[in-house]
């Protein structure tokens, strides 16, 4: 199990170690700058931290002596000639079976780099990084520079290759509620599973198109959302246009996928080839946004449930984890620890994480959560911190 | 030669900018700030987006007007101009 804790917050990057007093929190890195995620390599040690500028844009940062300096490194941008078809909020009249209009295209920029994902041991390194308006970006050299995966950027259900033309299909994606605090309407990359067993084994997660799979690298891609609902459209099992808060995949069973939306929890144990809905809205289990899974039985899963949807706290006032470990068919809920009055807590799609039998949550109301017994029983490991976007044991 | 100002926030990140008097050649906006990036390398990426243009809450001015063109940059700076790059104030 691992004894330290990476925390991307709203002001900065905060680094928990595990000693004989408990767990204490590191004097806080890039201070006042918004973390939108941050994980350790488990490869080489490396600390990767995303950072949010508010007026200066999206940066990346590194650190090779665990957390100790931190050294900026060349994000990833979008090369020449990079364009997207713009979408734009639905207005009340929106008909969605109206004929498409004609395509309006905006050159891409980087407003977010929303997660990272690190290769296999065998990928010397090889990263990830989804980002808003919807591309995927890889790194073979360990971070020093970064390719967009053309294949994903150019796909029929984005409008093909506008690298060489106009489009030549409907683009299909949405934009993510997340990326109106850019401006825009577009969608965002949020989840990148890499299979353990197979590198060039992806699933990526947009929000919002859904899931996509490539089993060749990156070179193609393929939607993967049959089973899952939208029941705010006319048509719930439309192909495109899925809403999934954060897929995650078991490690040792990575055929075993978990996804959770606004529509409810779902799972598939075939490669996310079919998805079902596994969720108890009597129970509480339905939305909300971060989904782990066990290291080795990909049946085993846990999320944060919230009241859906327009409110987005916890439930009645207290605060709970539910697991499974049939597949999603049961859950039991755990509240032992957690606050059962006037709670308000919601945790994002990355500020849950599982260790072995340990996890660890935190909340936009800054507080974080320790489990030493596989989500059972939970002690707070602080109440004042920023707003928490992701927690990555290290 | 015209000369360049910037918020204080920018020192934060090129601290090799703080407290000299920098000139640079005159020419376009464009051209002013590939000058500064040649004094402090990354410079561009933090008030510029990767096509060129100015990033949303960045405001740069010619002695005291905005910058009209936020795409390209092709505003004049004359030889006795001042460039002032400052961003948008925001809380939280």
């Amino acid at each position: 199990m691992s004894d330290t804790l990476l925390l991307g917050t709203r002001k900065g990057t905060v680094i928990l170690d595990r000693n004989t007093a408990g767990w204490r929190p590191r004097a806080i890195a890039h201070a006042g700058v918004p973390i939108c995620y941050a994980a350790r390599d488990p490869r080489d040690g490396t600390l990767w931290a995303s950072l949010d500028h508010g007026h200066w844009g999206t940066k990346l940062s590194r650190s090779r002596d665990a957390g100790a300096s931190w050294e900026e490194v060349t994000p990833p941008r979008f090369p020449k000639g990079a364009r997207y078809i713009v979408k734009y909020l639905p207005t009340p009249d929106f008909d969605p079976n109206a004929p498409a209009g004609e395509p309006e295209y905006a050159d891409a920029t980087v407003f977010k780099i929303w997660t990272l994902a690190f290769g296999n041991a065998d990928q010397s390194g090889r990263l990830y990084a989804g980002t808003i308006p919807g591309g995927l970006f890889v790194s073979d050299d360990g971070g020093d520079s970064w390719a967009l995966n053309r294949p994903l950027w150019n796909h029929e259900s984005r409008g093909g290759d506008l690298f060489i033309g106009e489009a030549t299909s409907e683009n299909r994606w949405a934009g993510t509620p997340a990326s109106a605090d850019y401006g825009v309407f577009e969608p965002g990359i949020h989840s990148i599973v890499v299979d353990p067993s197979a590198g060039d084994h992806l699933h990526v997660a947009v929000s919002t198109a859904g899931v996509l799979e490539s089993s060749d690298g990156g070179q193609s891609w393929t939607g993967r959302n049959r089973g899952m609902l939208m029941d705010y459209l006319p048509n719930p099992a439309a192909e495109w246009g899925h809403d999934p808060h954060c897929v995650t995949a078991c490690p040792g069973q990575p055929d075993h996928l978990w996804q959770q939306n606004h529509c409810g929890v779902f799972y598939s144990d075939d490669g996310a080839r079919n998805w079902r809905k596994v969720s108890v809205p009597e129970a509480g289990v339905h939305f909300g946004f971060p989904v782990v899974a066990d290291a080795h039985d990909g049946r085993t899963a846990w999320v944060v449930p919230a009241r859906a949807d327009s409110e987005r706290m916890a439930i009645d006032g207290g605060l709970f984890v539910a697991r499974t470990s049939d597949g999603g068919q049961s859950w039991q809920t755990f509240r032992d620890g957690l606050p059962q009055d006037n709670a308000y807590d919601i945790v994002l799609r990355h500020a849950l994480d599982i260790a072995g039998e340990r996890l660890c949550f935190g909340s936009t109301t800054g507080n974080l959560y320790l489990s030493e017994d596989r989500g059972e029983s939970w002690r707070c490991l602080g109440n004042n911190f920023p707003p928490i976007y992701s927690v990555r044991f290290g | 030669m015209p000369v360049v100002e910037m918020t204080s926030h920018l020192y934060r990140f090129f601290p090799q900018l703080q407290g000299r008097t920098i000139s640079v050649p005159a020419g376009s906006v464009a051209e002013v700030l590939r000058a500064l990036e040649t004094i402090a390398p990354g410079f561009s990426d933090y008030v510029l987006d990767e096509q060129g243009a100015l990033r949303r809450h960045v405001t740069v001015s010619v002695n005291d007007t905005l910058v009209i063109d936020r795409m390209h940059l092709s505003d004049r700076v004359p030889e006795d101009g001042t460039v002032y790059i400052f961003q948008a104030l925001s809380g939280g």
